[in-house]
């Protein structure tokens, strides 16, 4: 059940070691080797490679991040979960140590990985993985260490992501209110999957150890504690999760989000609805295919929020065949481009006002000679958008309250904005036209 | 540190390790530092840098940090290779335990457990104790996780030193992350422990671990939770209370944290006994379940596969959310296959619309294996739900019309399968399925028309012209399609005598004369004096109704023992495989034990498989080798687990699709009535075993074949050389002498006739 891992390897491409850290000694670091061939290996059987998998009694798992590998092996049945999240949050660390994680940072700075490398796992256990507090004592500035580090208290105290001794002239939150819409719309029109994923993103400028507490219009806290909203509507959230500052067990009592921040950007908490919206940005599209010589696109663009809201940088892309050639386009508002390398059209538009529609026609001659195999990739249209000061679930920052020792007094900023996630309506068949207006 | 960058990775000189063993003993602080960064440099794209051991090790004395890491990094990696050496080091290694900056303790307490020498052994224990005891909880919890090091070279060592006491010690310490470590080291030790006393879980351990969960790191409150999860409670109320303690863990942002707290809760779900109370916790675990599919996509990936698991336990969980499993179009193929596994499982009558026109837009997807598991699954969907099987059909029909060649052969093969389900209802469609007889390359594909023209021989007109069109081809077909044709033909015959006669003749000719492979051949002996002897039986025998193939048919269904055994594995690698962790785990030498234990688990395991349903080819395999398992009386001569060594592979002659083929045998009715004349009664031995023991019943009884049986477990009359069996005349009606007495006859010793009448209980 030990979750260990023996070894961990950050590999290019071609499966070249780039660096690795041996954990626990019980695996020959050269079964490295082998990882590469045997991911080929599953890709050529068609079957789509598994992120982990077993050979000769090793245990590989691995995850892609630009253009690496990060791979862990073990001979136990460890937690897969664990390695999993662990090697992105390796990931994550790395990136935020060095901005980008890649071939030329993993070189430059190999002295400070292996640092890092030691310090967030001790015999294949994961340990410290907080970048903030890991910054304040393994640093790229070796020649500052004239004054002797120490481990931060935070490392092994119950506040394990918040130093003390933090200063600030002026004491100021700002709160950001994310919604992401994920939605899913066949070909038919109809809604397969609407979801709203949000987070609440805080960045934190506060002195000393403060104690927030954080009220929203949740449901089910009006209704457990008998309240009602003194205005406007409270909202059921279908799962939230923490940033680990957040004390769970009163979360699970009461229903009130209290919390020692850590400093600076982080997600205080995501939460997740399913209920049934309106899609925000509705597209229609209607393809004709002139007996495989040309293809016409109709498509109808409509906002369905209120009209005193608006959708900045609205960006709709049309899937077309990759053979296309010869593009026209015409449209009501915004700019249309087509982008050969993606094989799409994106119609761009800076402001769509809310309850406003409108369309934009597209022409293409196809090749007469068809490649069949090609024809049946079929991506769905995806849709990018922001509203700003807009929330579609109508959550709501009820209160923030920041208490500190000092008794300072700091000012909570919020925002908030709705933005398309995993966006996605498919296209409809094309129909097999004899004539349509011309262009 | 930038100014030197360029040159850590020049290009190797002749002398490099020459000019590095100046520099290494040069007089100045910077010049040996970077000495140090270049000797590392090399190290990290491998070029052998041990030579160098005594002056790098020189340079461990000093009181700069990074330099003092950067040799201790060179001391693992190179203390292996001069073992002699390091105790060059140990004099730096013991004063630095004592040095007064606690990063610069825990690092030489940290670095000491992982130089895997003996003679730093010797040296470790003194500086361990002190650290175990340091008031700075940055050092107690590294030295927590240097006696789990300490134990894993020498365990008597670490119980002589007291240590093990001492970290349980520290289960009470003030510090959260501290407790999470000794717990994380206990555990481990645990495991390895041949007393199994090291860390037992009682009541004041398992409130002292429930205490430090609310404040430990996340990946200290994993190793909590899943040392919680070896608690037995008492009874149900304290079950329940553990639970509502736990409860909370669902809200953390770590994934894994999420699915650690749900092993749990579904560990002690065992003991409670208020289905109320169960009812609240699965609705409390469905929403973070569901969560889990926003993570990235490799932790998608173990959490599907682990949802797949917490699914077949617990049916109710998830009921209404088969949507969220809808795959994205840029979803990695590992998930979507996954998210289809789950969507199949969620199916019932309420989402199966939904559901099927969505799998309906998969199968103009792209990627032709997802194709193909996407019209896979509209079968099991239409084999589930008896009142969907109509729409089921008519998308796999709209999708035989796309006569995109992969699309029409799995269609085909599900079709097959439906048929079995369902049987007389879809007639209607045959000659569709037919107009694509000329499409069909691929053995599967082309075994399962097969086996439909059989079948329903007698409602199709052309049935003898259509199989008299596969039959042009039929030396050159995989076993399995030979087979099938072999079943097909002897149906028909049996179906519309008058039109056949002659190509039943043909093909048993053929097939006992020309083919090499035992199979094929001693299925057609088996037919042919099947026949000869009598007619009326053998109607009996082929054209016996079979028993419809069960709903919840597919091939990965896990049986009760090894479920609980993979709930208990939650989150881990095996329950990504879906396999005891045995079954993987790296020691070589499995115990007698463990390897008994792994055929147990999977021989039931299989049993379940076959019981229910033969809708798989490789449905009889298993059970094959469950049959041999028992006759062999679990003596595996060789060192591969049971489950990996098939049966089949002892026997050579056989086919190269493996275990695939027999099932095939018979057409496929392992599950037959018991009213069949001639063979008795049967249950579910294996295709393979029962196929080796004709051969030497029909043909050859005395012939040396079934003496190996019992040993054997029945492969022995396959192994006879083809020649061996008589040659049957021109007419196959009139040669009964030439085959013998009938098999009852036949019956050998009574030390084998058990094994003889479970072989043969296949028909």
């Amino acid at each position: 059940m030990a979750s260990a891992v023996s070894a961990i390897f950050i590999l290019d491409l071609k499966g070249k070691v780039l660096i690795s850290r041996n954990y626990r000694g019980d695996i020959p670091m050269s079964a490295v080797e082998k990882f590469l061939p045997l991911v080929l290996e599953a890709e050529e059987d068609s079957q789509a490679p598994a992120p982990c998998f077993t050979d000769d009694g090793i245990n590989y798992l691995y995850i892609r991040h630009n253009n690496l590998f990060l791979l862990a092996i073990t001979r136990k049945n460890s937690n897969a979960t664990t390695v999993m999240l662990f090697l992105h949050t390796i990931a994550e660390v790395l990136t935020e140590y060095f901005k980008e994680l890649e071939e030329e940072s993993i070189r430059d700075n190999f002295v400070i990985i292996y640092e890092l490398l030691d310090e967030m796992m001790d015999f294949g256990y994961p340990q410290t993985t907080e970048s903030k507090i890991l910054q304040e004592y393994i640093t790229q500035d070796a020649y500052k260490l004239e004054v002797q580090v120490r481990p931060p208290m935070a490392v092994t105290n119950a506040v394990s992501w918040r130093s003390e001794g933090i200063r600030y002239r002026k004491n100021e939150v700002f709160l950001d209110v994310v919604e992401s819409v994920n939605l899913l719309v066949n070909a038919n029109g109809n809604v397969l999957r609407s979801e709203i994923l949000g987070a609440v993103k805080m960045k934190v400028f506060l002195s000393g150890m403060p104690e927030l507490r954080l009220g929203l219009n949740d449901k089910v806290m009006f209704e457990s504690t008998g309240r009602s909203p003194t205005k406007g509507k409270s909202i059921e959230m279908e799962d939230v999760k923490f940033h680990q500052c957040v004390r769970l067990s009163k979360f699970e009592n009461d229903r009130t989000i209290s919390f020692i921040p850590p400093d600076g950007e982080f997600d205080l908490m995501t939460y997740r609805l399913n209920t049934q919206v309106k899609p925000l940005i509705w597209v229609e599209a209607l393809v004709e295919n002139y007996t495989g010589s040309r293809v016409e696109y109709l498509i109808r663009a409509k906002a369905q929020f209120k009209r005193r809201s608006s959708a900045n940088n609205v960006e709709i892309h049309i899937p077309v065949p990759e053979d296309a050639d010869s593009p026209k386009f015409r449209s009501g508002i915004g700019s249309v481009q087509y982008v050969p390398e993606k094989s799409c059209v994106i119609w761009k538009i800076k402001q769509f006002q809310g309850g406003k529609e409108f369309s934009m026609r597209a022409h293409f001659g196809l090749p007469s000679v068809k490649n069949l195999e090609d024809a049946d990739k079929r991506p769905p249209m995806s849709i990018k958008f922001e509203i700003p000061y807009f929330t579609t679930s109508g959550i709501q920052v009820r209160y923030l309250k920041i208490q500190e020792r000092s008794g300072y007094a700091a000012l909570p900023w919020v925002r908030y904005i709705t933005q398309n996630g995993d966006y996605q309506m498919r296209m409809p068949d094309s129909i097999k036209a004899s004539k349509m207006a011309p262009i | 540190m930038d100014s030197f960058k360029p040159k850590f990775f020049a290009t190797s000189t002749k002398g490099e390790n020459a000019e590095l063993l100046v520099d290494l003993n040069s007089e100045y602080r910077d010049r040996r530092k970077d000495a140090v960064k270049r000797v590392i440099a090399n190290m990290t794209v491998g070029k052998d840098v041990s030579s160098l051991f005594p002056q790098v090790v020189k340079n461990m004395q000093t009181e700069d940090l990074e330099m003092k890491k950067l040799v201790y990094l060179y001391l693992m990696n190179y203390a292996k290779s001069n073992p002699d050496l390091v105790i060059l080091a140990v004099n730096t290694f013991v004063k630095d335990t004592d040095h007064v900056n606690p990063l610069i303790r825990a690092l030489a307490i940290r670095t000491m457990g992982c130089i895997r020498v003996d003679k730093i052994l010797d040296h470790l224990c003194e500086p361990l104790r002190k650290c175990l005891g340091d008031d700075n909880p940055y050092v107690r919890k590294t030295a927590a996780i240097c006696v789990a090091k300490l134990w894993d070279l020498d365990q008597e060592r670490a119980i002589e030193n007291g240590f093990v006491t001492m970290l349980q010690d520290l289960i009470s310490d003030s510090t959260p992350m501290v407790v999470a470590n000794a717990v994380t080291a206990l555990a481990e030790m645990q495991e390895s422990s041949a007393t199994k006393d090291v860390f037992v879980v009682n009541v004041a351990i398992m409130n002292k671990m429930l205490a430090a969960l609310n404040e430990c790191t996340e990946w200290g409150q994993i190793a909590i939770l899943t040392s919680l999860a070896e608690y037995k409670p008492l009874d149900s109320k304290e079950a329940e209370n553990i639970c509502e303690r736990v409860v909370p863990r669902l809200q953390h942002a770590n994934g894994s944290v999420v699915l650690s707290a749900i092993r749990v809760i579904m560990m002690y779900m065992r003991y409670i006994k208020s289905e109320e109370f169960i009812k609240g916790l699965i609705k409390k675990m469905s929403p973070p379940l569901v969560t889990l599919l926003a993570s990235a996509p490799e932790v998608q990936y173990v959490s599907l596969r682990n949802i797949n698991l917490i699914l077949q336990k617990r049916p109710d969980i998830l009921q209404n959310d088969v949507r969220v499993f809808f795959c994205k179009y840029n979803d990695p193929p590992y998930v979507k296959r996954e998210k289809l596994e789950i969507m199949i499982k969620l199916c019932n009558e309420k989402n199966i619309d939904q559901l099927l026109s969505e799998l309906k837009e998969y199968a103009s997807e792209v990627d032709v294996d997802f194709v193909r598991k996407a019209v896979h699954a509209i079968g099991r969907c239409a084999i589930m739900i008896d009142e969907a099987s109509e729409r089921c059909v008519n998308v796999l029909l709209d999708l035989i019309n796309t006569k995109v060649n992969y699309v029409v052969q799995e269609a085909i093969i599900v079709i097959k399968d439906i048929f079995r389900k369902y049987p007389k209802r879809y007639e209607a469609i045959i000659p569709t399925l037919c107009q694509n007889l000329d499409s069909l390359d691929e053995p599967e594909a082309k075994g399962s028309l097969i086996w439909i023209i059989g079948e329903y021989a007698e409602r199709i007109e052309n049935a003898d012209e259509l199989i008299e069109n596969f039959l042009e081809t039929f030396l050159e077909e995989n076993s399995q399609v030979q087979l099938q044709l072999l079943t097909a033909t002897v149906k028909l015959f049996l179906k519309k005598p008058s039109q056949s006669q002659e190509i039943v003749h043909r093909v048993l000719q053929t097939a006992t004369q020309e083919i090499d492979n035992p199979d094929t051949r001693d299925r057609a002996y088996v037919y042919w004096r099947l026949l000869s002897t009598d007619p009326q039986a053998a109607k009996a025998v082929v054209l016996s109704e079979k028993p419809p193939i069960s709903a919840e048919s597919s091939s990965n269904r896990i049986s009760p023992g090894l479920m609980d055994e993979l709930i208990n594995n939650i989150s881990t690698l095996a329950s990504v495989y879906h396999k005891p962790p045995t079954a993987f785990m790296g020691n070589k030498a499995f115990s007698a034990d463990a390897v008994r234990k792994a055929a147990v688990a999977d021989a039931r395991d299989e049993e379940q498989i076959t019981g229910e349903t033969m809708d798989s080819p490789s449905g009889g395999a298993p059970a094959a080798k469950n049959a041999m398992a028992d006759l062999l009386d679990l003596d595996f001569g060789s060192s591969e687990p049971a489950y990996t060594s098939p049966p089949i592979s002892s026997s050579k002659p056989v086919s190269n699709n493996g275990p695939n083929y027999s099932a095939d045998l018979f057409d496929m009715s392992a599950d037959m009535p018991s009213n069949t004349g001639v063979f008795g009664g049967m249950n579910n031995m294996g295709g393979m075993s029962g196929m080796g023991g004709m051969g030497g019943m029909g043909g050859m009884g005395g012939m040396g074949g079934m003496g190996g049986m019992g040993g054997m477990g029945g492969m022995g009359g396959m192994s006879n050389p083809p020649a061996q069996h008589p040659a049957p005349a021109a007419d196959p009606f009139g040669n009964l002498g030439t085959f013998g007495a009938p098999p009852q006859q036949q019956k050998p010793a009574t030390t084998q006739s058990s094994t003889v009448n479970d072989l043969l209980d296949l028909f």
